[in-house]
């Protein structure tokens, strides 16, 4: 259980975690916070992109998520926080109805985006829209090219392993590295394994190859939980920088990770979502119980 | 007190213990305190294992020397004549050259059915009954013997409506016998192992790289064809490698569905075709011919024969053992690979 984010004080500025004490390795969390909070623009634009409506998903008999209502926009960051088991990685494969895979999955209830259920949607142009980047870095195992070139709608030309790229492609794929943060790590050598990338790296080539089939939601399932400090402060900057062009809904046990980059915090806990509102009032004055024990470390 | 001042600099570290310190290292395991049943037990076990390299040693030592003293580069060149004098009977050009064709023609075949088939069992396998029979019907085909099955295809290919396969004599009945025949049933022959080591790839992927294509919005079929298969490439060239093993291994398919004539015999005047639907020999039945057993009783050719092919088969379990070493980074190494074949691999081939 990390600890907690933050203190309960109304009548002070808000505290941010001191950094750990110098010369350990670890990034001083509290500069990265303040940085990102800082750049923090307002999100008043924000536009609702996705609604999930009373929703319940079921595995087997057994209801994983309870009455679910629930907006996604973009211009902001909407993290779920909740103890393990409490149904937000089931709600947010839903969203791209990636709970579908599942033999003996059930729902109720429904999903739109921008107006439309999601369930009327061809199912692949849905999860077009809406892509999804997984906890566990999973690169395909081809060039760094080539898993990002993968996500594109069109296929790179044909002609064996030399193949031959429209400039289109080219320019896709750049970008989709250029915008994930990754291009100038990489640019040396695009054609190098994706399995010879660092942890972080993979995961950043997750994010591109997510970003390259111009998604109007992006889904994030604990990004940063198999990476190291360094990694996981890089993905949460780039986490920022993206709200404005796709809307992200990122799953997180890391309340300090959801602090830093949430604009809504979501708090489940046994299927049913408890608590939403804005990350300021989340974490500073919860207005249920059982969200303030959560975040204050006393359960979970 | 902070990590770093617990790691100091690599160039104030020790590289190992002072001199002269007692450096302890794991004990040998003794059997001495087993009991007696199972030091005989493993005394036997370790008996067996020597005995089994140094008859493989003799084998190929064997093989070495006799076929190093008969093995001359003509015989490379020249075809096999019928002549009960071992000098003018020429060489193994045709049934190098057979060989060569049944095993091309063997997993041209094999290698689509058995990548289509592993595929869909691994992937789909709906329904699950007929899943179930056709993983019944491989186990079956990969435990017949193989000349049951050359059997089977003598009795398919001689059908008159699969006439043009093969010869058909003046009265009207079909030989049945050609390379078409043989390349058909050694397909038949290698298809488990290309299902086997297929599935086996399929089956080791993670969950994860579907589902990774799967939220890309790409249908199940393309991410078969575009991220699974290319990651078990090298699977399936080992499943292919030990098919190619069999084929060029096999005997009884030979001398029932290739004929029992040493050199190429065509059928009809199209140059290629003429040859596959012909009738011919491989390395395995020249040697059989050729040993004291057969007609033509020349051994010192049959040596020369049998040290190529052991040659042959020797390097293509060096190739698989190279490709199964080539990518150890995600599954514990090739080894283990090639030991989770080897219980299909030494059914099919030592039997």
């Amino acid at each position: 259980m990390p600890p907690p984010v933050r203190r309960i004080a109304v009548d002070r500025d808000p505290y941010v975690a001191p950094p750990r004490p110098a010369g350990n390795g670890a990034v001083p969390a509290s500069s990265v916070a303040t940085r990102l909070r800082t750049a923090r623009t307002s999100s008043v634009h924000a536009r609702e992109r996705m609604r999930v409506e009373s929703l319940w998903l079921a595995y087997g008999d057994n209801w994983v998520v309870r009455d679910v209502t629930l907006p996604v926009r973009q211009g902001e960051v909407l993290a779920m926080i909740g103890a393990s088991g409490s149904g937000k990685t089931t709600l947010l494969r839903s969203l791209n109805r990636l709970t579908e895979i599942t033999a003996g999955a059930a729902r109720s209830g429904s999903i739109t985006l921008d107006g439309q259920d999601i369930h009327g949607f061809e199912v692949n142009d849905l999860r077009r829209r809406v892509t999804m980047v997984f906890q566990q870095p999973n690169p395909f195992p081809m060039s760094i090219f080539d898993n990002v070139a993968y996500a594109l709608s069109e296929r790179p030309g044909r002609g064996g392993r030399r193949r031959r790229r429209s400039t289109a492609i080219e320019e896709a794929v750049t970008d989709a590295l250029h915008r994930a943060g990754l291009y100038d790590e990489v640019a040396g050598d695009l054609e190098r394994s994706a399995l010879r990338l660092s942890g972080g790296q993979q995961q950043r080539l997750c994010i591109a190859r997510a970003l390259a089939a111009e998604p109007e939601v992006l889904l994030l399932d604990e990004p940063c939980s198999a990476l190291d400090p360094i990694s996981t402060a890089t993905i949460e900057e780039l986490i920022v920088e993206l709200r404005e062009s796709v809307a992200i809904v990122i799953v997180t046990h890391n309340l300090q990770q959801a602090f830093r980059v949430a604009d809504h915090v979501a708090f489940m806990h046994l299927g049913e979502l408890v608590e939403y509102g804005t990350s300021e009032q989340i974490f500073d004055r919860p207005t249920v119980e059982r969200t303030r024990e959560y975040i204050s470390g006393a359960f979970g | 007190m902070a990590i770093a001042d617990l790691t100091p600099n690599a160039a104030d570290r020790a590289p190992a213990p002072p001199r002269g310190s007692v450096i302890a290292r794991a004990p040998r395991q003794r059997t001495t305190a087993w009991p007696l049943v199972d030091r005989v037990a493993y005394a036997l076990c370790w008996a067996v294992g020597v005995g089994l390299c140094l008859i493989a040693l003799a084998i190929v030592l064997f093989m070495f020397f006799k076929g190093i003293a008969y093995l001359r580069p003509h015989l490379f060149v020249e075809s096999p004549a019928p002549s009960a004098v071992q000098s003018q009977s020429g060489g193994f050009l045709d049934p190098v050259v057979g060989t060569l064709i049944v095993a091309m023609l063997g997993i041209a075949i094999a290698m689509p059915v058995g990548v289509a088939l592993g595929t869909w069992l691994a992937e789909y396998g709906r329904p699950a009954w007929l899943a179930r029979a056709v993983e019944s019907v491989i186990e079956i085909i990969a435990g017949a013997p193989s000349v049951v099955l050359a059997l089977f295809g003598l009795l398919i290919f001689s059908q008159g409506y699969l006439g043009f396969l093969s010869q058909t004599a003046a009265s009207g009945g079909v030989f049945g016998r050609s390379f078409f025949a043989a390349g058909a049933v050694m397909a038949v022959l290698a298809l488990p192992l290309v299902v086997a080591s297929t599935r086996e790839g399929l089956t080791r992927l993670p969950d994860r790289l579907r589902e990774a294509s799967y939220a890309l919005g790409r249908t199940p079929a393309t991410t078969v064809r575009r991220v699974l298969l290319p990651a078990i490439r090298p699977d399936i060239a080992t499943g292919g490698v030990l098919g190619l093993g069999r084929i060029i291994g096999d005997t009884a398919i030979i001398t029932i569905l290739l004929g029992t004539f040493l050199d190429l015999e065509k059928v009809g005047s199209v140059p290629v075709l003429g040859t596959l639907r012909g009738t011919g020999s491989t390395l395995t039945s020249y040697i059989f011919s050729n040993s004291p057993a057969g007609e033509g009783n020349a051994p010192g050719k049959a040596y020369a024969a049998a040290f190529l092919l052991l040659m042959i088969v020797l390097i293509l379990n060096g190739i698989v053992t190279w490709l199964t070493n080539r990518d150890g980074q995600s599954d514990g190494g090739g080894l283990s690979r090639a030991l989770r074949l080897l219980p299909l691999w030494s059914r099919l081939t030592w039997r």
